[in-house]
């Protein structure tokens, strides 16, 4: 927990895509690398069954290509991070090395707990991830910048504009998106309805 | 936005107040924890110097590393396991939380004990660090799933910032045929809503099937909103709500009882309730569902061939490609007659008392096919008790099933008990990800207990209509 509030407004470096709707947390991380009682290892377990195979040999993959290391971005499509709550999941994510997702839609758990650790999910539409897609095809190591404040995802002449939730932005603009000491401050008001709430009294 | 519904009584009620962001911040009545989704929590609230705000409103048990065989000795085979465990034993011995040890009896799946104990009532908000959460809601209350970065804020401040939801009305009429059961009914709803239908949403189910069914069954139904996209699904509570719910362990006695009754009444969504969304079903023609793919909303009923591409929506085509490469299956084909190789009947979706009987009136005097591996993993220490005492166990057993201890099992596969290779399960669970059971190339049908009990008879996808 951060002392001072960390103020996200701009994301910028190499993408790295993903392809394919309903990805699941499952497959983002197995549950078998859930067995930690720390996130530290996470990153290396990230789409582990994808991109090695049963005798641990890496596999064709985006993440083991080598502007993958440096990656900041990960591009993916519909209902990425569906099913567990797994925060390991988003952890995974953040530790390889990535600051931001960039997708058509996500499952609401995932963008969550994304928010709660300070990684944006930003909202494209299929249009706007074909055309970078297309400019990651033609140029592996693009720049990409994705400005929270205008809204846009720049790179080589392209300037397209993204969504974002305002709870989330807001969050993530004025710092408070570890959100805990905003929760404490309301410590008052939350003791209130501890106590006029009919059930599990003390 | 939905108005005068049981979600907007229960958000309003915990409604701490509008954070600056717009989010709503919500005091949660109810917080259950497990082994897995919690020490890093825990381990950031020390680092604050923090201590659990409300222990009274926080609850403990192990389900879903722990093993299903020689539960009660320690330390267990698997270090990480026993590790997990530990650090779960100590916090919770640090924060004087409750705890529902193997010891208690009391132990069990998080979404099965909270119910069976009474603890999980009408009114509340509940939440937890699995994203089956949903499951309580089948009382009538709001259980939400999260992570484990909301786990250590609700252990710090017994509170969330939530963004408020849309309600989505589902109804179901009519009345379900003999070997039709609840599962089939959430099956049906996330094959035609899709599994991200339910984004933004929650589910609010009822009609004639709803209002028949009991509670076990609307645990099933609202255990597997989630896997529809929707974060919270629940059933208004009723007289059948109200029956479950007396005399256990945490509900309310006496005049309490009789006064909670009145307040659960009060919270139920009005004659005047205003829905986003109403979207509705016909229970009668519906036959017994099988997921065919890789997501539970890739699935058909019993009868029906598997799905050509061109017949699916072409945003859903790649995926359906993708499950029928991974799972060896044809467009056109029957699912019915596909080889089965392990049979699981468990998960905190099907392994209550009535799931293991129905399993066990598929079973008796029949026996398991020889190539086939079945598991039977009861949801907690008071289902197998009960179980046992039906002598259910030995029909489980004599038909050549193995009957196992309490936990989460096969359905994610963090203990020993997984798939091998690329064998296909029949699994009352709620997930056929792409690896889920355990094995990268595992695959995994889901249905329900009675459907999986068949397919454990015959080695392969049976109607059980027709044993």
């Amino acid at each position: 927990m951060p002392a001072s509030p960390q103020i996200i407004t701009a994301i910028s470096g190499h993408a790295i895509s993903i392809e394919g709707n309903d990805i699941d947390t499952d497959r983002i991380i197995p549950a078998r690398f859930l067995k930690e009682i720390t996130f530290d290892k996470m990153g290396e377990y990230l789409f582990y069954d994808a991109r090695f195979n049963e005798q641990n040999q890496p596999l064709s993959h985006p993440l083991n290509t080598p502007i993958a290391k440096n990656a900041t971005i990960l591009v993916v499509d519909d209902n990425f991070g569906c099913g567990s709550s797994r925060e390991h999941a988003p952890q995974a994510i953040k530790r390889f090395g990535f600051d931001a997702v960039i997708g058509h839609s996500f499952a609401e758990i995932f963008a969550g707990n994304c928010k709660a650790i300070g990684i944006p999910v930003i909202q494209a539409s299929h249009e706007a991830l074909a055309k970078i897609r297309a400019q990651l095809q033609k140029n592996p190591s693009t720049q990409f910048n994705i400005n929270l404040v205008s809204k846009r995802v720049s790179f080589f002449e392209e300037s397209i504009l993204i969504q974002i939730p305002n709870e989330h932005r807001d969050a993530f603009l004025d710092g408070t998106w570890d959100i805990l000491s905003v929760l404490q401050s309301k410590q008052e008001l939350a003791q209130k309805i501890d106590q006029a709430l009919p059930y599990l009294k003390p | 936005m939905a108005k005068n519904t049981l979600f907007n009584h229960i958000w309003n009620q915990h409604k701490v107040c509008t954070l600056p962001n717009g989010q709503d911040q919500i005091f949660i009545g109810m917080h259950l924890i497990h082994e897995v989704t919690t020490p890093q929590a825990f381990a950031k609230l020390k680092e604050a110097g923090l201590k659990v705000a409300y222990p009274h409103r926080t609850f403990a048990t192990v389900d879903h590393i722990i093993p299903t065989e020689k539960q009660t000795q320690r330390p267990f085979q698997d270090p990480q396991a026993e590790k997990m465990c530990q650090a779960l034993e100590q916090n919770v011995k640090e924060n004087q939380l409750t705890f529902f040890n193997s010891a208690s009896q009391k132990q069990g799946i998080v979404h099965v004990i909270g119910p069976e104990l009474g603890l999980t009532q009408p009114g509340m908000t509940i939440a937890c660090g699995d994203s089956h959460t949903s499951t309580h809601g089948a009382f009538g209350s709001i259980g939400i799933g999260i992570g484990t970065t909301e786990v250590g804020l609700l252990l710090a401040t017994q509170t969330l910032a939530l963004t408020p939801l849309n309600v989505r009305r589902i109804e179901f009429k009519g009345t379900l045929q003999n070997g039709v059961h609840a599962k089939d009914v959430v099956l049906k709803i996330i094959q035609q809503l899709g599994v991200n239908g339910g984004i933004g949403y929650a589910y609010e189910f009822g009609g004639d099937v709803f209002d028949a069914m009991s509670m076990d069954e609307r645990l099933t139904v609202c255990n597997m909103s989630i896997e529809g996209g929707a974060r919270i699904g629940y059933v208004n509570p009723d007289q059948t709500t109200f029956d479950y719910i007396k005399g256990r362990e945490y509900a309310p006695k006496g005049e309490a009882f009789d006064t909670a009754v009145k307040e659960w009444q009060r919270i139920a969504s009005g004659p005047d309730a205003i829905y986003d969304d109403t979207v509705q079903f016909n229970g009668d023609t519906l036959a017994p569902m099988v997921t065919w793919g890789i997501n539970p909303a890739q699935s058909v009923e019993i009868t029906d061939p598997l799905p050509h591409l061109d017949h699916i929506p072409e945003n859903e085509r790649k995926v359906a490609e993708e499950a029928y490469a991974y799972m060896d299956l044809k467009p056109g084909q029957a699912i019915e007659g596909a080889p089965i190789d392990v049979v699981f009947i468990g998960s905190c979706t099907n392994s209550r008392l009535s799931d293991i009987r129905i399993a066990a009136q598929v079973l008796k005097n029949q026996k398991v096919a020889s190539n086939v591996r079945a598991l039977v993993v009861p949801g907690s220490q008071a289902v197998k008790a009960a179980a046992e005492a039906e002598d259910l166990h030995r029909i489980i057993t004599e038909s050549g099933a193995e009957w196992r201890e309490p936990g989460c099992s096969m359905c994610l596969a963090m203990n020993s008990d997984r798939l091998n290779g690329n064998e296909r399960c029949a699994s009352t669970s709620n997930r056929n990800f792409i690896g889920r059971q355990g094995s990268p190339s595992g695959q995994t049908l889901l249905m329900s207990p009675a459907m999986a009990a068949a397919a454990a008879i015959t080695g392969q996808v049976t109607d059980v209509r027709s044993l």
